[in-house]
């Protein structure tokens, strides 16, 4: 038997324990999250360190008499999982009665069940380091392979049941000049396909040497700015704390504030969730399943938020199945007009940024971002790429770079992959174009 | 922990330079209350071994979640295939020598077991932390979020190493967001999530928790009137639990040897500092003294061994503002053959060790805070951060504060909002001219330092005088 057919099975004998377990008027949910992984971390075009993690945790939501307490234990497929369920269960019963009432409980339905899989083709841990490590040979490579099966589920007892299953790889790195300044790329899917990994190392080696310049020192000011798809895949990342929830717009916690009062974005600026291409699983952590599409910001108009049932129920509003963080999930810029050989001659002269890094909200309520440039980006003369630039430091405001700023949009979008690895390997990420600006604002 | 962890190693049939396992159980609870109602009641329980193997001078790692020999050995054996498959391309031909002998072990100094605290008392306790921050009817959101966590680790190896250490953490976080049509401002105890500690359930002290989220209200209400903090260079007074991010961002992250040595240059970034530098940097004023101390009881990153087995000591990385020794473990210190510091961190059984800030603390000078203040005829003073960002070699910085002071004629004066600051980190500390005394330390900590590939959070502590700096740019909010 395969792991994620033991893992399934599992899980299905956990969740029928737990429900026949359940008392009247007890409400339960139970979500897993699982995966088995290797990582590869690269140095120097060298393994620094290697190995693999198997980890699972299931989560036991346990509702009753308008209370809810939830409990994550492990999961490990094994017989031993039954008894250390059934004892946080108990728990659960123990603790609830000393919790207050919650106004805005929300107890588990069926919205239908789902079963998805997307087997794929990946290298074995022990085959990792020699078809990788040859090819990146010559060059300052680093960064991180991560490979393997990640499992999300989720069962309640109303009698819905959710499995998403997929094998998935990602080699996530960077070329780095001697002046220091990187190629970044990624490579992801759920094929190892030795053509494709070829290709990219022999583009990046290619873009490696337009970095080999002397890197020219801009100073602090506003210029016309091209943000490439990575660096708009961190922006939209903003989006998501602070942004698109209803609840931080409904708690004073939303950039996205001056938008609910009738301020707009650019007309070309439309932002949606798409959860089409099946990278991530449509349910959330209580069952509820996302429509297909969700547009948020509709030709730079504020159209909709997400909006989980919590939410929906505290404010009367209605749920779009969004996750308990209201953050997006599959989400998807517009493409728009700009071609790929038009971008450095409408840029003419400015900054051409690959990528962004490190962000925050330097005034959230006037939805101000600061963060800096980092990797490849370039100072761009009448349309000819002139020398890397010394790292700048922006700080400007959503409502004017994507307001009366955004000059233009890209006509062909990039999936930047969610490679992310916090407790666990994430899914998905956003399919984003990019995007050309005025006055960009530089500060240091 | 009732695995047998010796037996498991005995047990195992490997043939291996040396094998390490190290065993993690960390229970943890949180109660979170929003605006007077429940927003999540949670217990969390995560155990697991890794299995680290050395071989052929290559360490490979197995992390497994099943507690049983039969999947030790199998991890062993990963761990084991791994090692063989990385070694011809290892970065460094190790020897057991980085994973000395160790034996002993730490508590964390607590006076009360989480048990002495009933969930009904906590979760009372915070309801009324929500209903003290609402002062007034412009306070539009409170909550209050306090989090207990239990970790125990066992550490034993192939050659002897025996160390069991048993973390308790208390993590609280109480905001209040006031609003007055379009205004609106939060403050916070100290800055999100900064009250970290190694403690017990003491520190719910009804009073001194109300008397503390009381004047929170009351700031976030006054920040709604108050000035946008003006666009100058001037004299700048960080408090205590602003100088935490600021040691943090740029002095703990730009001395770790492992971003020195490249190793996190596709995610957390490089830094400026060469190897070079050590023991020739002038980091920043003949003020300027930092110290590495894992040893600081009730700071949140305190232990006696790292995750190689190195004893924890504390150590001078920066005196009278020169730069002596890196954040760098065992293994790092023998990649760049400068010093470090016994820093080799996971956050949990799931991922490999790491060098890592533990407790990072600027030590106290002789400035009385009146002093301090009184001395400085036009500045601001800045408390709390609420946003923070800084380039990948940790240079070029902007942090963002809750809550700021006019200083005028050697007082402290009007209140400011959307107070930010940014500059350049050796210049930075180059301009710091007084440290505040003991009695103006404060002690703080976060449980979300970010880095490493696979990702790891883990929790670091700062402690920091008062601290004033000259020629910064301090400036508001967005126009």
């Amino acid at each position: 038997m395969s792991r994620l057919s033991q893992w399934e099975q599992s899980f299905e004998q956990l969740c029928t324990l737990l429900l026949d377990s359940l008392n009247p008027d007890e409400h339960l949910s139970i979500d897993l999250a699982g995966e088995q992984s290797h990582f590869m971390r690269l140095n120097h075009a060298k393994v620094r360190q290697s190995g693999t993690v198997t980890d699972g945790e299931v989560t036991l939501r346990l509702s009753h008499r308008q209370r809810t307490a939830t409990a994550s234990l492990p999961f490990t497929s094994q017989a031993t999982d039954r008894a250390a369920a059934l004892h946080a269960l108990n728990d659960l019963r123990q603790e609830l009665p000393q919790l207050p009432e919650d106004p805005y409980i929300v107890l588990p339905q069926n919205y239908g069940s789902s079963h998805e899989e997307y087997p794929g083709q990946l290298l074995s841990p022990e085959e990792a380091p020699d078809a990788i490590l040859p090819l990146i040979q010559g060059v300052d490579f680093t960064g991180i392979y991560a490979s393997g099966e990640i499992v999300r589920a989720n069962a309640n007892s109303a009698g819905q049941r959710h499995w998403f299953a997929t094998e998935t790889f990602f080699l996530d790195y960077s070329m780095i000049a001697p002046s220091e300044k990187a190629v970044k790329a990624t490579l992801a899917g759920q094929v190892w396909d030795i053509a494709k990994f070829q290709a990219q190392i022999q583009e990046s080696k290619a873009q490696l040497q337009a970095l080999d310049r002397p890197v020219k020192i801009i100073e602090p000011g506003r210029y016309r700015t091209y943000l490439a798809p990575a660096a708009i895949a961190e922006i939209m990342g903003m989006f998501s704390w602070g942004g698109v929830s209803e609840s931080s717009l409904r708690q004073g916690g939303s950039a996205l504030a001056k938008m609910r009062e009738g301020k707009n974005l650019s007309s070309l600026f439309t932002l949606k969730e798409n959860f089409s291409r099946g990278t991530v699983p449509r349910f959330n952590s209580q069952g509820e399943v996302a429509p297909d599409e969700v547009p948020l910001i509709l030709a730079g108009v504020l159209v909709n938020t997400l909006v989980n049932a919590r939410t929906a129920k505290e404010y009367g509003v209605t749920s779009n199945a969004a996750n308990g963080s209201e953050s997006l999930r599959a989400p998807e810029l517009s493409p728009g007009a700009l071609r790929t050989e038009e971008i450095l001659a409408q840029l003419d002269t400015g900054l051409y940024l690959s990528n962004l890094h490190y962000l925050n909200w330097s005034d959230r309520v006037g939805g101000r971002i600061t963060g800096m440039t980092r990797y490849a980006c370039f100072w761009v003369e009448n349309g000819e790429i002139v020398a890397p630039i010394q790292d700048l430091r922006f700080d400007d405001s959503l409502y004017t770079f994507f307001g009366e700023n955004l000059e233009a949009i890209t006509a062909f979008q990039s999936f930047v992959a969610d490679v992310d690895t916090y407790e666990s390997r994430s899914l998905g990420g956003a399919l984003v174009p990019g995007a050309l600006i005025r006055d960009f604002t530089f500060t240091l | 922990m009732e695995f047998d962890l010796q037996s498991a190693l005995n047990d195992l049939h490997l043939d291996a330079d040396w094998v390490g396992l190290r065993q993690v159980s960390e229970n943890s609870t949180t109660r979170y209350i929003r605006d007077g109602n429940p927003e999540a009641n949670r217990k969390s329980c995560t155990q697991g071994i890794m299995v680290e193997v050395l071989e052929n001078g290559q360490f490979g790692y197995a992390a497994t979640n099943r507690l049983d020999p039969q999947s030790i050995q199998a991890a062993a054996e990963q761990a084991k295939s791994q090692a063989i498959a990385a070694a011809p391309w290892a970065i460094h031909s190790f020897t057991s020598a980085v994973r000395p002998k160790a034996v002993g072990q730490y508590l964390s100094p607590r006076l009360q077991s989480s048990e002495a605290i009933s969930v009904s008392d906590l979760v009372g306790l915070m309801t009324q932390v929500c209903e003290t921050l609402k002062v007034s009817d412009k306070v539009v959101q409170t909550s209050a979020l306090a989090q207990t966590v239990e970790t125990e680790q066992r550490f034993i190896s192939s050659n002897g190493s025996d160390v069991y250490q048993r973390f308790s953490f208390v993590e609280t976080d109480y905001t209040a967001t006031a609003q007055d049509g379009a205004v609106t401002q939060k403050r916070s105890d100290n800055g999100q999530l900064a009250r970290c500690y190694q403690a017990g359930v003491e520190v719910f002290d009804p009073s001194a928790v109300l008397a503390r989220v009381q004047q929170i209200g009351q700031q976030a209400v006054e920040l709604l009137s108050a000035e946008e903090c003006p666009t100058t260079t001037t004299t700048l007074v960080l408090a205590p639990d602003q100088m935490m991010l600021q040691i943090h961002e740029s002095i703990g992250h730009p001395l770790e040897l492992d971003r020195i040595l490249g190793d996190e240059r596709n995610y957390a970034g490089s830094s400026f500092v060469k190897l070079s530098d050590f023991g020739t940097l002038v980091y920043g004023s003949p003020l300027m003294n930092v110290t590495f101390d894992p040893t600081v009881p009730g700071e949140l990153a305190g232990y006696a061994f790292d995750d190689a087995g190195m004893p924890a000591t504390r150590e001078y990385l920066i005196q009278a503002g020169v730069l002596l020794r890196g954040l760098g473990s065992l293994e790092s210190q023998t990649r760049a053959k400068v010093p470090g510091v016994a820093n080799f961190r996971a956050n949990s059984w799931n991922r490999a060790p790491i060098d890592r800030m533990a407790n990072l603390n600027l030590e106290s000078g002789t400035t009385s805070f009146d002093a301090m203040i009184g001395s400085i005829e036009s500045g601001i003073f800045m408390e709390s951060n609420r946003s923070w960002s800084i380039d990948d070699y940790r240079n070029k910085f902007q942090f963002g504060c809750e809550y700021a002071r006019r200083i005028e004629n050697g007082k402290l004066t009007t209140t400011l909002r959307n107070p930010n600051y940014r500059g350049v980190t050796n210049q930075f500390w180059r301009n710091l001219v007084q440290v505040g005394d003991r009695s103006t330390m404060g002690m703080y900590g976060t449980p979300y330092c970010g880095k490493g590939e696979p990702n790891q959070v883990i929790r670091v502590g700062h402690a920091s005088p008062m601290c004033a700096f000259t020629n910064i740019e301090v400036f508001g909010g967005a126009a």
